[in-house]
């Protein structure tokens, strides 16, 4: 075998799903995998109608409802009419082309990218597309996946293939042991303040080291969840035991022997000794300290006790119009600290941080303590799964007593899209993965953290180094 | 059985929108994205910059300016960055724009764009800044955009850009990625069914 080139996991998967590879054209990729949502497949599905075509496959499409549903009264049909024919057209789209909808009320109901990895649809290995950003969280189990536009939407329920040229390939490797406090979410905070919103365009990330291999399935698919957040195509992590022991056994994953041949397929996915990489980045888990965003990209974020940077101290000149744009935006100073600054919503959800060890980890910060008389909190769960498994373990309880408020899953305050809106001029503190301007809600202000960061801020009424707590 | 404008030479002024990281929630915010077709999303590009609370054009805005117009759209670094939405390029083409110069895209909505007939193209930081000063010199001043040969050229300022010859190819003729698939069905039929 000593002649076969070493091979990355990215280029390993990428190369096995090369339908065609011809001069002059972009490869045709195999999709093993295909989500889809409300928003961005109507357009989609009329493509489909216009040329009289069927859908390729539909059993590697799956379907559910969550950009535009509401998180209350979930049973009702939906109030706003705009939003309520959205869904309806997507049940109409399912039932008439014959794909599985995992529908509001349905027990597998929930963001698409936390019911895919729950219910075994996200493997090793695979392709995966969706017609959403932060499709790439589901690279946390080893796959190329990543979000596409409607018009590829089309493409792949046409001839489960889309036309790509291969990206650039980044490493970023973390080793070390993390700080007090300092969880998943922080780590993926700290890599791209580091890189900034467009840094590793172009690229596919692999995440490495002994940090990334001690992290929790669920942790990992934060860090990958926000790849795109630094301009990546996407981000992935090579398969272990930790993978394995989190698929098996979900309602959709290989069972048995067949299970069991599948790991020792996975096994051989890593990437190889001396496979080469067009980046390569090192980071110390040493330097990451709780984060937080101030500005109104994920690139503008710091160590929640450091001082906003002055005008002065940006290494870009031209970036100063930008950078005083953002901060007048947030209202806030150059040079100031966030510590102390009040906020007024705690969100605590999206396909980022709404899953079952998210809401753990918050409830084990709030027990016994309520949160403080100025905020509002919505805990929103990634889906349906989620919400019962909280409370089958009493999270709700522990909510309720908080003055937290459980409510129904789906996107809700991470995109302003449905009722969930943070008012105008107010500050939210959120466990989502963007803080651009009106993001959750015209003229909201939106500071990024971890759940732990986020809980801490709802019994103080302000941002808070977590640190005083654990 | 393209469905399609093809695109030909391009001669327009254009709109000068400075500022870095333009990302897809402004270009679009989310709350418009429920319609289920493709059409009428240029009433609302960069609806929260054109329009104040009560729904009144914010003066200063450049959409709102009669000093600026055009079929170009000239943009800061990081342009599109952010959410997949393809309805970003939608609205901007429906808005009227063919092309978007920046020196810099976020690779999703570069890739929405060359899909619908609006032109992305890449020039040079230093190439970018010039241009900027010469539109907001010269509102009046025309811009031209040869695609084939792959040319702006403002005022005698020229530059060459990128781009790949089957997107290049795609866009002159109006053809669309999922002609090319659907020609290889029987390839991707026999791949189905051993993966
Ligand atoms: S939770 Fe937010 S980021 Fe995730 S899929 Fe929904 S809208 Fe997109």
């Amino acid at each position: 075998m000593n002649d076969v080139k070493p091979k990355t996991i990215f280029e390993k998967i990428w190369d096995n799903h090369v339908v065609k590879r011809a001069d002059g054209y972009p490869d045709a990729l195999f999709i093993d995998r295909h989500f889809i949502h409300e928003v961005t497949s109507p357009q989609a599905f009329d493509g489909l109608k216009k040329r009289g075509i069927n859908v390729f496959n539909t059993l590697r499409t799956t379907a559910t409802a969550d950009h535009n549903v509401p998180t209350k009264d979930q049973h009702l049909p939906i109030k706003e009419a705009l939003s309520r024919h959205q869904v309806e057209t997507l049940r109409k789209n399912c039932k008439d082309f014959g794909i599985e909808l995992y529908d509001l009320g349905h027990p597998f109901q929930g963001i698409v990218h936390i019911i895919g990895p729950e219910l075994g649809l996200t493997l090793p290995g695979m392709t995966i597309v969706c017609g959403d950003s932060h499709t790439s969280t589901h690279g946390a189990f080893g796959n190329i996946a990543f979000g596409i536009g409607t018009s590829e939407v089309e493409q792949v329920l046409a001839t489960q293939c889309i036309l790509q040229y291969k990206p650039r390939t980044m490493k970023i490797e973390i080793n070390g042991k993390l700080g007090k406090g300092v969880v998943s979410k922080d780590i993926i905070l700290y890599i791209i303040s580091q890189l900034t919103s467009s840094g590793a365009t172009g690229y596919f990330v692999e995440y490495a080291g002994d940090t990334i291999r001690n992290l929790s399935m669920e942790a990992r698919m934060t860090i990958c969840n926000m790849s795109i957040e630094m301009g990546a195509r996407g981000g992935l992590i090579a398969p272990d035991e930790t993978t394995f022991n989190y698929i098996k056994g979900r309602k959709f994953s290989p069972q048995g022997e067949s299970f069991n041949r599948k790991v020792e397929e996975w096994k051989k996915l890593g990437t190889d000794n001396g496979a080469v990489y067009d980046a390569v980045l090192k980071f110390d888990a040493a330097d990451i300290a709780p984060m937080i965003t101030y500005g109104t990209n994920p690139g503008m974020g710091m160590r929640i006790t450091d001082r906003i940077p002055t005008v002065e101290e940006l290494k870009e000149i031209s970036e100063q119009t930008s950078f005083k744009k953002s901060l007048d935006y947030m209202g806030l100073e150059p040079g100031s600290q966030l510590i102390g600054k009040a906020v007024d919503y705690v969100f605590i959800g999206s396909c980022t941080n709404a899953r079952i060890e998210d809401l753990r980890l918050v409830a084990s910060m709030v027990k016994g303590k309520k949160k403080a008389a100025n905020v509002e909190v919505w805990v929103i769960p990634g889906s349906k799964q989620v919400e019962e498994q909280a409370r089958r373990e009493g999270l709700d309880k522990v909510f309720e007593a908080a003055g937290f408020e459980l409510r129904s899953p789906g996107c809700s305050a991470c995109l302003g899209m449905n009722e969930d809106k943070v008012p105008a001029g107010k500050y939210c503190i959120a466990t989502s993965n963007r803080n651009f301007e009106g993001r959750q809600g015209p003229k909201s202000r939106t500071f990024l953290a971890s759940p732990l960061s986020a809980a801490a801020a709802a019994i103080t009424g302000k941002v808070t180094d977590v640190r005083e707590f654990v | 059985m393209s469905v399609k404008e093809k695109f030909g030479l391009l001669r327009s002024t254009a709109v000068p929108l400075p500022g870095e990281n333009i990302d897809t929630d402004q270009i679009i915010p989310a709350r418009f994205l429920k319609s289920t077709t493709r059409e009428g999303f240029g009433d609302n590009l960069f609806r929260d910059w054109r329009y104040d609370n009560e729904g009144k054009p914010v003066k200063d805005f450049v959409l709102n300016s009669s000093t600026y117009s055009g079929k170009i759209l000239v943009a800061g670094k990081n342009f599109g960055c952010g959410s997949s939405r393809e309805h970003a390029a939608w609205a901007i083409y429906d808005y009227g724009f063919r092309v978007v110069i920046s020196s810099f895209f976020a690779d999703i909505f570069k890739n929405n764009a060359l899909n619908n007939g609006l032109l992305p193209i890449v020039v040079s930081d230093a190439y970018l800044k010039k241009l900027f000063r010469t539109v907001q010199n010269t509102p009046s001043m025309e811009i031209r955009v040869d695609l084939e040969k792959q040319k702006v050229v403002v005022n005698e300022l020229e530059e060459l850009f990128d781009i790949n010859h089957y997107k290049k190819t795609c866009m002159i003729n109006g053809y669309d990625d999922i002609d090319y698939l659907l020609s290889l069905n029987k390839e991707i039929r026999a791949f189905d069914l051993t993966h």
